[in-house]
């Protein structure tokens, strides 16, 4: 009788531990202070007229093999709807406009640069680290190629060498990281003839975003995508069709990684339940070894005891 | 009944007939690691997990649970009764870790920076708290493996003649380890436990980030819990089924006094994980899926009847007292668990652009095969030469 009370003390002592500790661990990652000056992008689809010089340009920035520039007139690519991959870290798709047969709508893909980015809360060795300008960079030295990343991205965005056995990589945008230490546009952005892409803080490319969506409220729909998909990203989209049609998948305005950074701290707060739990096993066993009266060492069992019988 | 090597022949028809099955993944797997995973996968930039992810890994970890759940009962809740099932069920845990390390290694793309979490950290990271947890757990269960070792060699050290002066020391390090062990194993036993059930449940946390990505059916905020439930209970089947297999395999007398009360065990256990699996159907509405009966739906409704013939099966004493009967309910547990894997880890991972439905290459299932026919074969092997199978002493001065 003593015993079960003094069993059943720590296991309420152990219960209520965790539970204070799950109760008031907050998710910690994600929750990172962001910038004032992070940047943005607004892709203005109304504006974009599909000539892919984007891709072409972020394929040079990248030393990705590169067609001609002249091969990016062929329309034809966009009879199929395209992802980014291990070639390009862009890509444009042309969507029917049913108000206006002759101004088809194009969209270009890439990485959001999500402000409460998943990739980088899923990553296991931390490969994936979201700086101070907003951008989400991938690093070659870290990464372990087990392509959680890719699970966990609510945008389908990272891509990994499946053929290749030494030195895969994950590729997605960088934004063009390198290009902006010297001071220059990120390569897309600088290419584009029609300025279809605006670049600058966020909050500034997204006061523009919420000016041209008010004052052309008769093409635009009145959503600007990515202004709080899964808490915010540093890309934004204007356009004239529901989201939903142009393959851009639905998402809460909740961030990504929430919960699961939530359980994963609770699991794990300060080390309290595992240590916890180890304190509470180690006192059942040694309860009931004495109650078994058994002081023989715990692992080889060399003769017959012929005890058991009891249940 | 104490353990004791196993005196019997090695090849069989079945043991060749394992070999050649392991040759086969081996060739694969040579594949894989010349031309890069997409020579022999069927993996995708949409699909970037498949079966070696959701087979080798989520289920292997699940079926080694019966390491963890027979320590806790034989050596932390002191049954001394059951110690008998400890040590063939750690032999299974030792080596199914390791084939999911070694899954692991196949798996990830640059298998050589396998060891880049242990200096590298992210705590936020569901899969980095399961990778350390393995890491860890691996080490404890040799530990844990090597009194048998000990026992094997203690006095019996012979080292081929030019290097028998090796002998007195190698068995004097022996006999000090083998001390220091056995004063310092509840450490690694409780640690075992401990660290099994953390990394158990985190598994589930790991398809959790995947958001709506994820079918519904699986998706839950408990799949942590669940995980960890249905692993507590596919543990003593686990023990069950290998502990038949083994003394049929070696015409040996199979334990039915303890696996009847282990197979009693698992009844209740299975209740627990059942009502918390239904209740959230109900809690998050999703039963609604169930009737759309189109692949997903199909495989949860498998999934589920396997759990529950398992559940109705062990609730009747007619089957815990019947080895047919055991095995056979075990068997439904066994599957009901590995499917549940495959489907969080394969079927329910549906993204909104997924052109090409992720169906496992004959290559990838060759190397999961081959896998499990070369643990099948290192377990004969070593059951064969070290003492971890309890026999009547009878027994073992026949096979003698
Ligand atoms: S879009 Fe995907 S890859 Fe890009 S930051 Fe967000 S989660 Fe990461
Ligand atoms: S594939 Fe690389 S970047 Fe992606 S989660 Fe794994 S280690 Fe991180
Ligand atoms: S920002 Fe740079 S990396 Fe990203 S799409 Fe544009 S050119 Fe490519």
């Amino acid at each position: 009788m003593k015993n079960l009370n003094r069993r059943d003390f720590f296991k309420s002592a152990a219960l209520g531990v965790s539970l204070t500790v799950l109760g008031t661990s907050k998710a910690k990652g994600s929750d990172k202070m962001l910038s004032d000056d992070r940047l943005g992008i607004l892709v203005d689809t109304d504006v974009c007229v599909g000539c892919r010089h984007c891709e072409w340009a972020c394929r040079v920035a990248h030393n990705l093999p590169t067609p001609d520039l002249d091969n990016y007139s062929d329309n034809s690519v966009f009879k199929e709807y395209r992802r980014p991959d291990a070639g390009s870290l862009t890509v444009v798709n042309k969507f029917e406009n049913e108000k206006n047969p002759l101004l088809p709508i194009h969209v270009k893909v890439q990485c959001m640069h999500c402000e409460r980015p998943a990739c980088v809360s899923a990553c296991i060795v931390g490969a994936l680290t979201k700086g101070d300008d907003g951008s989400v960079v991938w690093d070659d030295d870290k990464c372990i190629g087990c392509r959680y990343c890719m699970v966990a991205c609510p945008f389908q965005i990272p891509t990994y060498d499946y053929d290749r056995s030494i030195d895969p990589h994950i590729r997605k945008c960088d934004l063009c990281t390198d290009r902006r230490k010297n001071d220059e546009l990120p390569a897309c952005v600088n290419i584009c003839p029609n300025e279809a892409l605006l670049f600058g803080k966020r909050d500034a490319v997204l006061a523009v975003a919420k000016t041209r969506v008010k004052r052309k409220s008769d093409v635009y729909v009145n959503h600007i995508y990515g202004e709080h998909e899964v808490g915010g990203t540093s890309w934004m989209y204007i356009a004239r069709k529901s989201f939903d049609k142009l393959n851009m998948p639905h998402l809460a305005a909740n961030p990504a990684p929430g919960i699961s950074e939530s359980i994963q701290h609770g699991i794990f707060a300060y080390f309290v339940p595992p240590v916890t739990l180890y304190a509470l096993l180690g006192t059942i066993m040694w309860i009931t070894k004495r109650r078994s009266g058994d002081d023989d060492e715990l692992i080889s069992d060399e003769e017959e005891k012929g005890k058991g019988g009891k249940l | 009944m104490i353990p004791a090597p196993i005196k019997y022949k090695f090849i069989t028809p079945g043991v060749i007939f394992l070999i050649l099955i392991a040759l086969n993944g081996l060739v694969f797997l040579a594949i894989r690691f010349i031309s890069g995973i997409g020579a022999v996968t069927n993996l995708d930039n949409a699909t970037p997990w498949g079966l070696w992810i959701g087979v080798d890994v989520a289920a292997g970890v699940a079926l080694a649970a019966g390491g963890f759940t027979s320590a806790a009962l034989g050596h932390i809740m002191h049954r001394e009764e059951y110690h008998s099932i400890v040590r063939p069920a750690l032999l299974t845990a030792m080596l199914g870790y390791t084939f999911v390390a070694f899954a692991v290694f196949v798996d990830i793309g640059r298998f050589y920076f396998i060891w880049h979490p242990l200096i590298m950290w992210n705590g936020n990271s569901a899969l980095f708290e399961v990778g350390i947890c393995v890491m860890i757990y691996v080490t404890v269960l040799y530990i844990e493996f090597f009194p048998m070792v000990t026992e094997k060699f203690i006095g019996r050290v012979n080292f081929p003649q030019f290097l028998d002066f090796l002998n007195k020391p190698v068995d004097m390090i022996l006999r000090y380890l083998d001390s220091r062990l056995s004063a310092t194993m509840f450490i690694f036993i409780i640690a075992g436990v401990v660290l099994s059930t953390l990394h158990q449940s985190s598994l589930g946390t790991l398809m959790v980030i995947a958001g709506q990505k994820m079918h519904p059916l699986w998706q839950t905020p408990i799949l942590p819990l669940l995980f960890l439930l249905s692993a507590i209970s596919v543990g003593f089947p686990m023990v069950i089924f290998e502990s038949l297999i083994a003394s049929r395999s070696f015409k040996l007398k199979p334990e039915m006094k303890i696996l009847s009360r282990l197979g009693r065990m698992i009844g209740p256990i299975l209740g627990v994980y059942l009502a918390f699996k239904i209740g959230d159907i109900f809690i998050r509405e999703t039963f609604k899926y169930i009737v759309i009966f189109d692949t997903a739906a199909w495989m949860f409704i498998v999934e589920m009847a396997l759990m529950m013939i398992a559940f109705a099966l062990f609730l009747s004493r007619k089957v815990t007292r019947s080895p047919l009967g055991l095995f056979i309910a075990s068997s439904f547990v066994i599957a009901g668990v590995l499917i549940n894997r495959m489907n969080n880890f394969i079927i329910a991972y549906n993204p909104f652009y997924n052109p090409v439905k992720y169906f496992p290459s004959f290559g990838e299932i060759s190397v999961t095969i081959g896998c499990i026919a070369l643990l099948v074969l290192v377990y004969r092997a070593i059951v064969m030469y070290f003492p971890v199978i309890s026999q009547e002493k009878r027994e073992i001065i026949r096979k003698i």
